[in-house]
């Protein structure tokens, strides 16, 4: 088979929450930072505003720009990496967050592509988004996180 | 978590698995092309993916008139949480003790 020219991976998890509780889970920077092992997020939300996710110390991780902003229900962002060189020459990728209610359930769906085939950057944050997922699902549901310490990223 | 039956009952058949593992390979495919990776009917194939998506192991993105099958790691990650982290984590703590007395203070 021929490689496919983007890479993309999709996650999705139902939450027992509401798509407000929600969108605001996936907007509020202090909230973030407990699912999110400790990173810093700066923005509006706005479309065409910039965001950038920072570790504990301030240098910036990744950054980007909002394309999409349609509380609760949809959240299209650019996204760069910043601090690991050859993820951060593929460029920019695309993460669009989708909200829906199904039954006493509310779905998440997290779509993160990039127009590079086998992409080092898709590849990477592929391992990271499922551990993030689950801590804010488990954060919304109960209160508390599962992982608290982030697993040492590969060298 | 999802209903861990399903996901368990999902996972519990060799056929599901090594489907989750051409996707793992290469994410986001048609029926028609996780066929010809499958020595099983298409009929077959299609009924497996229905438990997978039960068990939401499986999404299914539309790209125009193409259904897409993606692989969904998230119900694995909360089975690792549930099953495996809790159980392992003491003794992982404890071999990493014993590796920093062997090693010494890393530099």
């Amino acid at each position: 088979m021929t490689p496919k020219p983007r890479s993309t991976f999709v996650y999705v998890s139902y939450i027992r929450t509401t798509p407000e509780k929600l969108w605001q889970a996936l907007t509020t920077p202090a909230f973030m930072k407990q699912y999110w092992f400790g990173m810093d997020f700066e923005c509006d939300w706005k479309p065409g505003s910039p965001w950038r996710m920072l570790f504990e110390d301030g240098r910036v991780a990744d950054d980007g720009v909002i394309l999409e902003s349609d509380p609760p229900r949809r959240l299209v962002i650019r996204w760069r990496n910043r601090w690991k060189p050859e993820m951060s020459a593929e460029g920019d990728s695309l993460c669009t967050f989708e909200i829906s209610t199904e039954g006493p359930s509310t779905r998440l769906s997290i779509t993160h592509s990039i127009d590079v085939p086998d992409s080092q950057l898709i590849n990477g944050v592929s391992g990271g988004w499922p551990r993030i997922i689950s801590n804010l699902k488990s954060l919304l549901e109960t209160g508390e996180v599962v992982m608290k310490e982030k697993v040492a990223p590969k060298a | 978590m999802g209903d861990p039956d399903l996901l368990f009952k999902a996972l519990a058949d060799g056929s599901r698995r090594k489907l989750l593992d051409v996707l793992y390979a290469n994410d986001g495919q048609t029926l028609g092309e996780l066929c010809e990776h499958l020595d099983m009917t298409r009929q077959a194939v299609t009924q497996h993916l229905g438990a997978l998506e039960t068990a939401q192991l499986v999404v299914i993105q539309w790209r125009g008139r193409e259904k897409l099958h993606f692989l969904n790691p998230v119900p694995l990650q909360e089975i690792y949480e549930r099953w495996i982290a809790k159980f392992e984590q003491p003794r992982l703590k404890a071999l990493a003790q014993l590796r920093r007395k062997l090693e010494g203070p890393r530099s």
